[in-house]
Parts: C-alpha cells; structure tokens; sequence
C-alpha cells in the first residue's frame, strides 16, 4: 500500500511515524531528549566517483556539503547512517578503491561518534564485496540504541538482488532472541518489496524477509536505492525511501527510462537531501524530517 | 442399435478430446522463437512484437559476462550465463507495451540495459 504524507500523519500513533520538516536536529524538540529518545541521520546514495555535469555540476561537493550540514546541527545525532551506493560503480577494481577511499576522506569529517555504513550495488555487486568489506566491514550486521534493534540486511553484493537463504537464516536467528513487541528498524538498500521491478527496484526474496519479520508489530525500515522520498506499507511494517546525495529519480514507472533528472540551475540540489529520523522508543514512533542540500 | 450409438458418442467424445488436445497444446513450430543476445548494457533486439495468447519461446545467449532477463509482467525472469543458451518460455496473456531488463547487476549501464515488448490482438 502506497501511501503519502498525510496518510501516514494519520497513522501517526498506529503505524508509528509521524513527519516533520527539517527541524535542524530539534526533531524531538527543543529540549534535551528523554533516556528513551534519540535521532540519528540517514544519508544514502552518495555515488562519489559519479561524473555527469547535466545532473550535478557540483558530484564532488554535494557530500561534502552534507556533512558540513550535519556537523552544523544545534543538536549532534546520537550516530549518522549511510544506506548504500556511497560510491558509483566501475569495473575498475584499482578505481573502485580510490572512490572508497575518497568517500572515507569525506565521511571521515562527519563530527559524530559513530557512523554506520552498508553497502548498494554499486559498491558491492561487481566483486561481491570484497573491497567494501576491506574499508567499512561486514554487509550484514545488527546493533542496539537505547532500546531499539537496528538490523542490517545486504541485498546487494548477490547481483541477482537477493537477500539469500544463508543470511534469512541469520536473520531469523537473530530475531528469534527478541519479544514480539520490540523496537525493531531494519536498515538495507533495496525496497524490501515491489516498488517497480521493471527499474530493478525491488529485492528478488523480499517476501521472505517481510514473512520472518511480521509477527514483530514494530518494525520500520529505512532504505535508499530510489533516490526520492517515498513511503509503503506492507502490512503493519512501514518502508521509508530517503534521498539521494548525488542525483533524483523519477517516480517509478512515471517516464520511459529511469534516467536521472536533469540538474535545474533554477534550484540547484532540487530533489537532493538526507534526513533526521527520530525515535520515540517506548512508543515505537519514529519523526521523519527531510532536509534539503543548500547552495555555496 | 443401442451399442452403436454408445460406440459413436464415445468416439465422438474421443474426437473432442483429441481435438481439445491439439487446440490447447501448440506443436513446436507453433511457438514463436526470439533470439536474443545481450552484452555490456544492452540486448539485441531491443523490440520484440508478440501476440496475445501465443506462447513464445526466448533464446538468450551474452557475449561479455553474467546478464538477468525479467518481464515482470508476465513473471518472466531468467539468468543470462555466457557460452550457454537459456531459453525461457510464456505465454502473453495482455496486450499493451511492457519493459524488459537486464535484473543482474553488470556496471555502469546496468540501469539502461532494458527493452520493450510489444503484444498486439
């Protein structure tokens, strides 16, 4: 089920997330966040080693501008997420290291304690991940804040899109030591559906991972790969789609080709941001807001 | 009297059969062949006309590396490896305009590699 924004505000409470506009790191208000409140920042596909003037003459600083904006935050994030395609592909394994290296350069100046990378196609589907394990480490992985589960799903260095029978397997194992009812966020690359397979959107066993995690009324997943905000219910799990930091994507199925938008000189980053996520934790609610990339 | 025309309604129903056989399970040259070969970020041909409910056999072959092939509309899918012919068959179902693409991460144009298909009445 597709829904907007006005959909999910009124979901707020049941399906657990409420939006607001860039609030510049006072998501959860002015005040100093409760024990059991948190936000964090998602950043997704960055696509450093991209070259294409039309669709972003400015590929070498948009991140960069990025962290200067999260470093600028009234209010640090508690940690920074990368969901995927820091770098842009090439077959070039000399090459697709330097690009790792470059991103590391940039990242490197987020003034954050902790930053949690995972990997997009990009990175790892041409060499099954070899050397993005060498610079940021395992594909799948999980971790706990403040009451909350963040699972780490790979769905991307299998080039055929899938999650695979040995990592469900994990995947299982791992939720089986949880309660039913616990805070769960799921952090991957892919739609963990069918948003548009006919633009490879989709992951080939999704419906096997939403299978392992619906009897678990918590769980939300943040995602990228689409390169725009968008918004899905499968069930009582929501996805949420974050930006791109390199270049926007038609709505699925909305032209021909999925080819990148142009760059509007008019408004310059136009469809570019990240966003701050934050957590409600005794009340499984996340507060989205999305943030735009301003100009020099 | 009686025993001849049981004899005939069951050879009647047998000429049914046989002729509801034959109408439903085309013969091999029944079914249309496409070549297809797909290489580093495209696939030729890249148009493929087909008509509605005529089942249609693909032969995909690449020349470079390891490619996908998925119609998602009709729950076609299929991986591509080099020095082998994989051959995939449906059945068109609808008519319309439909996208088909390479769904095997490959590069840099992975995102271009697609085709349409086209099933007419």
């Amino acid at each position: 089920m597709e829904i907007d924004r006005r959909d999910f505000m009124k979901l707020a409470g049941v399906g657990g997330i409420v939006f607001a506009s860039g609030l510049g790191g006072r998501i959860l208000g002015a005040t100093r966040p409760k024990q059991e409140e948190f936000y964090f920042v998602q950043l997704s596909d960055t696509h450093i080693g991209f070259d294409g003037p039309k669709v972003n003459p400015d590929a070498k600083g948009t991140l960069k501008k990025a962290v200067a904006a999260v470093n600028s935050l009234d209010q640090k994030p508690d940690f920074v997420v990368f969901t995927g395609d820091l770098t842009h592909t090439t077959d070039d394994v000399k090459e697709r290291r330097g690009r790792m290296t470059q991103f590391q350069d940039i990242a490197g100046q987020l003034n954050v304690r902790t930053v949690h990378y995972m990997a997009g196609e990009h990175d790892a589907a041409l060499d099954r991940g070899d050397a993005y394990q060498e610079f940021f480490g395992k594909l799948n992985y999980t971790f706990d804040h403040k009451g909350v589960h963040f699972i780490v799903l790979d769905n991307v260095s299998d080039p055929g899109a899938i999650v695979g029978e040995a990592q469900l397997k994990w995947l299982q194992s791992d939720l089986k030591g949880l309660k039913r009812d616990a805070p769960i966020v799921v952090l991957t690359h892919r739609p963990l559906f069918d948003l548009y397979p006919q633009w490879d959107w989709a992951t080939a066993d999704a419906k096997s991972v939403i299978d392992s995690l619906m009897p678990y009324r918590n769980v939300t997943v943040f995602y990228g790969h689409i390169h725009q905000e968008h918004h899905y219910m499968t069930g009582h799990i929501a996805h949420h789609a974050a930006k791109s930091l390199m270049f926007p994507l038609p709505a699925p199925g909305s032209t021909p080709k999925r080819a990148p938008i142009p760059w509007d000189a008019a408004a310059p980053y136009k469809g570019l941001g990240y966003r701050e996520i934050g957590a409600d934790v005794k009340n499984a609610r996340y507060e989205i807001g999305e943030l735009a990339i301003q100009g020099a | 009297m009686k025993r001849t025309m049981i004899l005939v309604i069951i050879m009647a129903t047998a000429l049914g059969a046989l002729a509801y056989t034959t109408y439903s399970r085309p013969r091999a040259g029944d079914v249309k062949v496409i070549k297809i070969t797909a290489k580093k970020f495209d696939f030729t041909p890249n148009e493929l006309t087909v008509k509605k409910g005529e089942p249609v056999s693909l032969e995909l072959t690449s020349t470079d590396r390891v490619h996908g092939f998925s119609i998602p509309d009709f729950m076609v899918t299929a991986r591509i490896e080099p020095g082998k012919v994989t051959r995939v068959t449906f059945t068109p179902v609808r008519t319309g305009e439909f996208t088909f693409s390479c769904n095997v991460f490959c590069g840099s144009g992975h995102e271009d590699m697609a085709g349409r298909l086209i099933v007419t009445d």
